[in-house]
Parts: structure tokens; C-alpha cells; sequence
């Protein structure tokens, strides 16, 4: 090959290289550009209206300045909560079956209808508990709230489990048989004990998506404009406060949404980091 | 049986889906010995070992014919508890496999699991089999830490003092130096010398001169075959099959 051609070559692959490096670069820059603005608008708009007032104060009568979301606040919480004790430990003994048990026909129909689920929109599952709950009850609840997260929350904690559960090494399983573990002893004492970071991180990335839920609320918790922990009654949340307000008429209001979508996103940003920080723990006791 | 064998075979064979790993092996093991298993990769001696302690049946698409005589018994006889099996028969694997807690846990997990012991009877336990394995020197100070914290070496022996706290009969070793320095080595083949006192060894190991070096019988397996079993005295100068004999001086494996 001459010595020319060489060199043409040498100044096209450069040419490659940094052309595939800059559209990358750009790309990312895309990427993150929305969120910035996201997070600067919100915090422009919400950090005036966030006030101690905001977590302790229930909201005012129309026209009345002042006020809070602390309904707002207690009752996320409270439907968290609900779901949580609903979603969790039937997504996480869902994907210990599905990872330990689940190699036949009918795990494979398991994870499939999971795959489905995950993937129906969440007003369907709204409507689906509406039906299940609220309508027997004939009343709003915040039972029918946490039911409907919980039952959002099922196959994505179902499906991490599982996938957590298969990057356990099948030594440490053999390990404990051979020293005369049961099956069930073997996954309860060691394969969960390997587990146990991905599964919390997987409960509390499940947990941080329930958390803006909107759309299933209007037609379960619906949402209330008093402080309330009753679990028959309608309760208040943040996402569906957030909601009620930003399409009221009144600039008050509207600054409290944003110091409301303020706190939902720092309560969202809070529970990825702690999975993070799970996570890390994971990593060093799997390896 | 007239014999004081601990371990007996008859005609073991073990297929994985139609392949057949191991084929109609006959083999009297003696108590209180080490004795090794050789031969190239694949060629059954690690299922072989799995058939010992029914390790095999985890393995989805195995299936094992013939019979195991544990002291006598039927190790594959339906009444037997594979769970009391597998506690008499323990095993350490080729790369060390500490379950995830300290390394007090770590060896107090199969007393507490067959409530053998509490509280400071436990403790007591824990360190005998400490001391058993020849670790607890160097961790007596760091019982509460990550049994992740110890070398490599270290790991396999905490796995054998996890191992002799259920108090088994019989070892299973499948290549249990393989992913140790030389030195670590070194350690724990003392150690299995040490052992022999109580236990019977059975050990597979890739490594001819340390089956050499510790075991008193070795057996030979190619493809599946025990090709030759004996004094390993006998079997490392003068085999008699000229398989064994082309394997151990390097000309095939």
C-alpha cells in the first residue's frame, strides 16, 4: 500500500472516530437538556411557595392566602404505604417462585401476563379497581388508592426479583444443600440474604414510579381537601392535589403545584438514590 | 459385605439427557483415606462425586441408575432423607463459596440449621471447626467481619469449617485447589492429611502430583470410564492400563 493511501485512511478513521464521538456527545446533551429545564423551572417556580406552612397546613377556602398540602403530603405517604404492603411481598415471593420454580409452561404464562401488565396504562387499572372496590364500597377510598398502585406495582417488583434472584450464583445454593439445607431453607436463609440489595432496590424503584401515579387515583383515592390517615375514606395525594390545582384559576395555587411537583420529584430523587445505595451493597455481596 | 468399605458403587451410571456422563462404575472406598479421582475435563469424575451426596438430582435432566452403599445403605433408596444424606456427605467446591454474612455466620449457619448448638455452645463450635480447618489463627480477631474479607485460600478453608461443623463422615473435594496459589495449596492439603484421622476424603483434582502427593488410592476416568483404580503408589509408577498410562505422563489430556 503507498504511502499516501495509508495516510488518506489514517485521516478518514480520525475523521470516524470523532464524528461518532461529537453525534454521542450531542445526543446526551439532548438527552439531559429536558430534565435540567425541568428541574430549574420547578425549582424557580416552586422553592418561593415551599414553606414549613406547606407541610403542616391543610389548604384554605378559595381566596383565603396561606395554606398547605400536608393532606396532600400524609395521604402519598399513607397510599405508599398501602401499596406497598399489597405490591410487595406478592411481587417479591412472585419472583422467587418465577427465578426458583418458574422453569415450566405456567411460569412462562406468569412472566408473560407480568410483561403484559407492566405494560397496560395505569387509568386501565384505575378503572379495574374502581370496579373491584370502589363501586362495592360505593365510595372513594384510600384502600382502593393502594390497591391500585399495589397492583401497578406487581409485576415490575416481580420481575426485578427475579432477575436478582437468577444473579445469585448456583454455588452458594449448592453450598447450602450440601451442608443439609431444605430448598425452601436454602432460599430464604442464603439466596435471599445474596439477594436482599437488588430486591430492595427493586422494591424502591417500583415504589419511586407509584409515587407520581395520577391517573388511577382520580377514580380510586380521589383525593380530599383535609388532613385524613382514615383508610375507608377518600384521601388526599400529591400527584392528583398537584393536578387539582394547576388547572384551577387561581395563582396561589398554581405556586403551591409547583412547590408540590417540587417535593413529589426530590421524593423521587430521594428513593432512586437510597436504591443506588442499595444497589452498591449488592454488588459486594454477590460479586 | 465383609468389607469395611464406607462407600460402595454398583454399576453407577448417570446421564445427563442422553448423554452418559458416567458408566456402570463398580468401586469399594475404604474409611479414614483420601483417595483421588484424575482424568481430563469431562470425563465424569465430578459427577461421579455428585452422585455421592446426590448433587446430581439438581441438575434438571440427570438421571442416575445403579446403586450407592453408604456404610451398607442405599444412599438412593426412597425412605432415605436426601437432607440427612447431604449433611453425613458434605462437599467443598472448586472455587470457594462463603455465603454472604461474617465468618462467625458463615460456619454457625449448619449447626444452627440442625440445631446442634446455642449460645455459647455455638460459639465453641464454631471455633472447634475453626481450628479444625486450620483458620482460626487468623480470624479469631475478625469473627464479626464479611467472610469476604479473606483471601482465597482462606475462603476454601473457612468452606471446610463450615463443612465439619455438621460433623459429615465422608468429604467430597471437587478440585478444591484449583483456584488457589500454591502456597494456599499447600495448606490445604496438610490439612485433608490432618483430616484423614476422621473423615474419608474423596478429592478430584486436575493436578496429578497432588493426588499423588496426599491421596492412598487414586482412580483413573476417561470418558465416563473408570479405567483404572488403585494404590496410588501403584497406579503413579506402574499402571496397568495404557490409558492411565499415556494420561499421567502427559502424552494425551
Amino acid at each position: 500500500m503507498s504511502q499516501a493511501k495509508s495516510r488518506w485512511f489514517g485521516y478518514r478513521r480520525r475523521l470516524a472516530n470523532g464524528l461518532l464521538g461529537g453525534f454521542a456527545l450531542l445526543a446526551t446533551v439532548l438527552a439531559l437538556l429536558p430534565l435540567i429545564l425541568l428541574l430549574y423551572y420547578m425549582a424557580a417556580r416552586g422553592l418561593p411557595a415551599l414553606s414549613l406552612d406547606f407541610f403542616t397546613k391543610s389548604p384554605k377556602p378559595v381566596g383565603e392566602p396561606g395554606g398547605g398540602m400536608a393532606n396532600a403530603v400524609v395521604g402519598t405517604l399513607v397510599l405508599i404505604g398501602l401499596a406497598g404492603l399489597a405490591g410487595l411481598p406478592i411481587g417479591i415471593l412472585g419472583g422467587i417462585y418465577l427465578a426458583e420454580f418458574g422453569n415450566n409452561r405456567f411460569g412462562w404464562a406468569v412472566r408473560f401476563a407480568a410483561d403484559v401488565l407492566s405494560g397496560v396504562p395505569s387509568i386501565v387499572i384505575g378503572m379495574f379497581i374502581y370496579a373491584l372496590v370502589v363501586l362495592p364500597m360505593r365510595h372513594f377510598s384510600a384502600i382502593a388508592g393502594g390497591a391500585a398502585l399495589g397492583v401497578i406495582m406487581i409485576p415490575a417488583v416481580m420481575r426485578t426479583t427475579e432477575e436478582i434472584i437468577r444473579l445469585v450464583p448456583s454455588s452458594l445454593r449448592e453450598a447450602a444443600l450440601s451442608l443439609g439445607a431444605t430448598q425452601s431453607r436454602t432460599i430464604l436463609r442464603i439466596v435471599l440474604a445474596a439477594a436482599k440489595g437488588g430486591v430492595i432496590t427493586g422494591g424502591l424503584l417500583a415504589i419511586a414510579r407509584i409515587s407520581g401515579e395520577t391517573a388511577p387515583l382520580l377514580i380510586t383515592a380521589l383525593g380530599y381537601n383535609f388532613l385524613s390517615v382514615r383508610l375507608d375514606q377518600p384521601i388526599a395525594s400529591l400527584p392528583v392535589q398537584i393536578f387539582n390545582y394547576a388547572i384551577s384559576p387561581y395563582d396561589d395555587w398554581h405556586a403551591q403545584a409547583w412547590a408540590g411537583a417540587l417535593v413529589l420529584v426530590m421524593l423521587v430523587a430521594v428513593l432512586s438514590l437510597a436504591a443506588r445505595c442499595a444497589t452498591r451493597g449488592r454488588l459486594r455481596m454477590v460479586r | 459385605m465383609g468389607c469395611d468399605c464406607k462407600i460402595r458403587t454398583e454399576n453407577l451410571t448417570v446421564s445427563y439427557g442422553s448423554f452418559q456422563a458416567l458408566k456402570a462404575v463398580n468401586l469399594s472406598l475404604h474409611s479414614r483415606r483420601i483417595i483421588a479421582f484424575i482424568g481430563p475435563s469431562g470425563c465424569g469424575k465430578t459427577t461421579f462425586l455428585r452422585a455421592l451426596n446426590r448433587m446430581n438430582e439438581i441438575i434438571e435432566g440427570a438421571s442416575t441408575r445403579g446403586r450407592v452403599f453408604l456404610d451398607g445403605k442405599d444412599i438412593y433408596a426412597p425412605e432415605v432423607d436426601v437432607v440427612s444424606l447431604r449433611r453425613s456427605v458434605g462437599m467443598v467446591f472448586q472455587r470457594p463459596n462463603p455465603f454472604p454474612m461474617t465468618i462467625f455466620e458463615n460456619v454457625a449457619f449448619g449447626p444452627r440449621l440442625h440445631g446442634l448448638a446455642r449460645g455459647s455452645d455455638l460459639a465453641e463450635l464454631v471455633e472447634q471447626s475453626l481450628r479444625r480447618a486450620a483458620l482460626w489463627e487468623e480470624v479469631k480477631d475478625k469473627l464479626r467481619q464479611s467472610a469476604f474479607s479473606l483471601s482465597g485460600g482462606q475462603q476454601q478453608r473457612l468452606c471446610i469449617a463450615r463443612l465439619l461443623a455438621v460433623e459429615p463422615e465422608v468429604l467430597l473435594m471437587d478440585e478444591p485447589c484449583s483456584a488457589l496459589d500454591p502456597i494456599s495449596t499447600l495448606r490445604i492439603e496438610e490439612l485433608m492429611r490432618e483430616l484423614k484421622r476422621n473423615y474419608t476424603i474423596i478429592i478430584v483434582t486436575h493436578n496429578m502430583q497432588q493426588a499423588a502427593r496426599v491421596s492412598g488410592e487414586t482412580g483413573f476416568f476417561l470418558h465416563g470410564e473408570l479405567v483404572e483404580f488403585g494404590p496410588s503408589s501403584r497406579v503413579f509408577t506402574s499402571p496397568e492400563d495404557r490409558r492411565t498410562e499415556d494420561y499421567i505422563t502427559g502424552r494425551f489430556g
